[in-house]
């Protein structure tokens, strides 16, 4: 599948030599940074749980996790920092074309970003200082701004994103963009579905790597308070994102039916229009033909039109040549819905049983099955970009700006793509070894930490 | 005073602010490269960590800043640079990957190899980053940067004023984190290391000095739309720059550190300053003036009141965090 595709965008473009590496390398970037700016979205609320029950219920174990949790996100932000520098260089270096030419439609979102990031960091460092330094409440507090700013940024990226695939706030005339209007750009019809399903996914993702990181020690049979504690708050909140989310990407799915019907047709693998039209589970398309896949009746109306006949637009509606890569599309879009199905399924069995008096945390296969859901999480977001991004091929803003002409000309971005792999292989490595060292001191009773933003520990390593 | 004019001011407010506060950061990494062995280096490692623990991270803010501050405002001079400069961007954003990266996991190595290699990187790349950003300024200033973009790959930012442009930034952010350095040396009561601090800063401030002022020469040569705005409506700057930085220098000599801070920074800034009233009114030189490179208005505008929330938001609580970094712990448990 990756071949075929493969070749088939390496036949279809004749556009600049900078295309295909341009694309791979921004994927590549965006999809790692994005793991880290759930974090930075989602996590802050986490910690304020946490910390609210240390101090309402005089709780040193709830306020032993806010602290740690506060120096993780620490070293997670000041990771993210680092890589979503890297990601405004690459805007103007991989995308000269978007940039140079809607710069100033699509900015301002960008702005208000950079905007609530430096909030965001000033108040983390805030939080970190004040323990000790600040009277509880107060202290506390600090951590609302930056939920705020969690919401606000992530308002504002995807809001560029979501005009990317509902072009609005400009004119084109003789191919001069005109008529600029960056707010109803920024408040593009798509942004807040969109919003929606990326917030929650933050939450989906952070709350079921956390609590899966204690699901793991309980497996080693550190059952005691602080494990229980530390799974079950990022549970709660993965809980209710679960059960969420599946909603919103149906609500998603009826408009991208609206607005992307190409998008559709290769999210759902449909060559003709049809309805009812049936869910192709898997299958691949090979040679104009859908091979391998497993129909059900009418499913495919029923999920995409949220109706029970209602038609599926299929690829024949679209020219040949406007055919986003469709196997990649389909297969990561069924690869999200799969996995996003069978997370909100897990939990609802949990709580289920939990309601009927049985608690799975001493249950050995569900905490295997918690400590690979947050893998299974983040799979699921990465799946879900890919889809919506492949999906929007060969389009870089919808039916108004083509990738080829978006890209840029230079040469040699097969090097810098090379160089990106080799130093965020490196950075992932290096986060691993800290993140692991970290928990191995507290484990060993070191309390006092030293971390980005935060005062220096007691002990010294220099 | 256009819309388009103020909104290169705040971008160049933004560009002024890194190479102050994010300068004196790279420059810190200059003394941890030479700060010797591990033990004999180690306590001016520890006054390095200390001194830029807690704002290391609003640099790369500044940065992202003046990109998007850049790319919204002025789309089409934006991407003519980047299409242009892409060798030394790129190299200034692995420079600054690696620098951000290996300074965060230096601080949790648990052994001293670890230490040492993340040490390593921090330090080299705090050097090479800003030599790669100063000739990106100085091709911008010497009119190689063409309008319709992709100009020439490599003699655009290798030649005379993009050299010296390179050279001005690393003795500027290393002279910036010298004197700051020795004033926390001091702060801390460390006289000796203080005092080697103090050898070392007034070397590099003779250095420095000597750069931006023997620097004059090559671009007076090969950037003259520069060089003329250098001379005239700039020329205060100038002064004023070499005032504050011979006063700096002095203040060093004689151990007043903390007034020294101040009249570095002002040197610092004016030169920096200087570079942007020079090449007043243009945004590209020789190719696009300010008002011609801006976008639509509504934008323009749109930035200004970003600018303006940010001066209210960001501002007091920043404050409130270098207050807070200053106060000492309740506890000692």
């Amino acid at each position: 599948m990756w071949l075929s595709d493969l070749a088939l965008v390496l036949a279809s473009s004749d556009g600049p030599p900078g295309l295909l590496p341009a694309r791979q390398q921004m994927a590549v970037s965006l999809g790692w940074h994005i793991i880290l700016a759930c974090f930075g979205v989602a996590f802050p609320t986490m910690i304020y749980v946490v910390h609210r029950r240390g101090i309402v219920r005089d709780d040193p174990v709830a306020l032993d996790l806010a602290k740690r949790w506060g120096k993780v996100s620490a070293v997670l932000f000041a990771i993210g920092a680092v890589s979503g520098t890297v990601l405004s260089f690459e805007m103007g270096l991989l995308w000269p074309g978007l940039m140079g030419r809607f710069g100033d439609v699509l900015g301002l979102p960008f702005a208000f970003e950079g905007l609530s990031f430096f909030v965001e960091a000033i108040f983390l460092g805030i939080y970190l200082y004040g323990w000790g330094r600040m009277p509880p409440r107060r202290h506390l507090a600090m951590l609302i701004p930056m939920v705020l700013a969690g919401i606000v940024g992530t308002f504002c990226v995807v809001s560029v994103n979501a005009w990317m695939n509902n072009p609005t706030g400009f004119e084109l005339r003789d191919g001069e963009v005109v008529n600029v209007n960056p707010w109803a750009a920024m408040f593009n019809g798509g942004v807040w579905l969109q919003f929606a399903h990326m917030w929650v996914a933050a939450f989906m993702v952070v709350g079921l790597v956390v609590s899966g990181v204690y699901a793991a020690g309980l497996l080693r049979g550190r059952n005691d308070a602080h494990h229980r504690l530390g799974f079950t708050v990022p549970f709660v909140f993965a809980t209710v994102a679960a059960i969420a989310q599946p909603l919103i990407g149906h609500a998603l799915g009826m408009r991208v039916h609206d607005t992307q019907p190409a998008k559709l047709a290769a999210f759902e693998l449909a060559l003709t229009t049809e309805g009812p039209a049936p869910e192709r589970l898997g299958g691949l398309l090979i040679d104009g033909e859908v091979r391998w896949s497993l129909d059900i009746p009418r499913l495919g109306s029923i999920i995409a039109r949220n109706s029970l006949d209602a038609p599926v637009p299929g690829l024949d509606t679209v020219p040949k040549s406007d055919w986003p890569p469709v196997n990649i599309t389909h297969l990561s879009f069924q690869l999200m819905v799969g996995i996003g199905t069978l997370l909100a399924a897990v939990v609802i069995v949990y709580w289920l049983l939990r309601w009927r008096g049985r608690d799975l945390l001493d249950n050995r296969w569900f905490l295997r099955f918690a400590v690979i859901a947050g893998p299974l999480a983040i799979l699921a977001m990465e799946s879900g970009w890919t889809a919506t991004e492949v999906g929007r091929q060969p389009w870089t803003v919808w039916q108004v700006l083509r990738t080829e002409d978006a890209a840029t000309m230079s040469t040699g971005i097969w090097w810098t793509y090379l160089g990106v792999l080799v130093i965020y292989l490196g950075m992932t490595v290096g986060a691993y070894i800290v993140l692991r060292s970290m928990a191995r001191r507290w484990r060993a009773g070191e309390s006092d930490l030293p971390s980005p933003y935060g005062p220096p520990g007691r002990e010294r390593v220099s | 005073m256009t819309l388009a004019s103020l909104v290169a001011a705040a971008l160049f407010l933004g560009v002024i602010a890194y190479a102050l506060l994010g300068g004196a950061d790279f420059g810190s990494g200059f003394y941890d490269l030479t700060a010797g062995g591990d033990r004999r280096g180690a306590e001016l490692r520890g006054l390095i960590d200390h001194s830029i623990g807690p704002v290391w991270e609003a640099n790369h803010v500044w940065l992202i800043y003046i990109l998007v501050m850049w790319w919204t405002g002025f789309p089409g001079a934006f991407a003519a640079a980047t299409t242009t400069l892409f060798i030394p961007l790129m190299l200034a954003l692995a420079g600054i990957i690696l620098r951000g990266a290996s300074f965060a996991f230096r601080k949790y190595s648990a052994t001293m190899a670890q230490a040492r290699l993340f040490g390593a990187i921090f330090a080299g790349s705090s050097v090479i980053t800003p030599f790669f950003l100063g000739t990106v300024a100085g091709a911008i200033a010497s009119g190689r940067v063409p309008k319709a973009g992709y100009g020439d790959r490599v003699g655009s930012w290798i030649n005379p004023t993009s050299l010296v442009g390179g050279c001005l930034a690393v003795g500027t952010c290393v002279f910036l984190a010298g004197v700051f350095l020795t004033a926390d040396a001091t702060r801390a009561g460390d006289v000796e290391l203080a005092e080697t601090l103090r050898t070392r800063t007034l070397v590099v401030a003779m250095v420095t000095g000597m750069i931006v002022f023997a620097g004059l020469y090559p671009v007076s040569h090969d950037a003259p739309t520069l060089t003329n705005g250098l001379l005239t409506h700039a020329s205060p700057l100038l002064v004023i720059a070499a005032l504050a930085g011979l006063a700096a220098t002095v203040l060093v000599y004689r151990r007043s550190y903390s007034v020294a801070r101040l009249a570095a920074a002002g040197a610092v800034g004016s030169v920096i300053a200087g570079w942007g009233v020079g090449q007043y009114p243009w945004m590209l030189v020789d190719e696009v003036t300010i008002n011609d490179a801006a976008g639509a208005n509504t934008t323009l505008a749109g930035l200004l009141i970003v600018v303006a929330i940010a001066g209210v938001l960001v501002l007091p609580a920043l404050g409130y965090l270098l207050w807070l970094t200053q106060t000492e712990a309740w506890t000692r448990t």
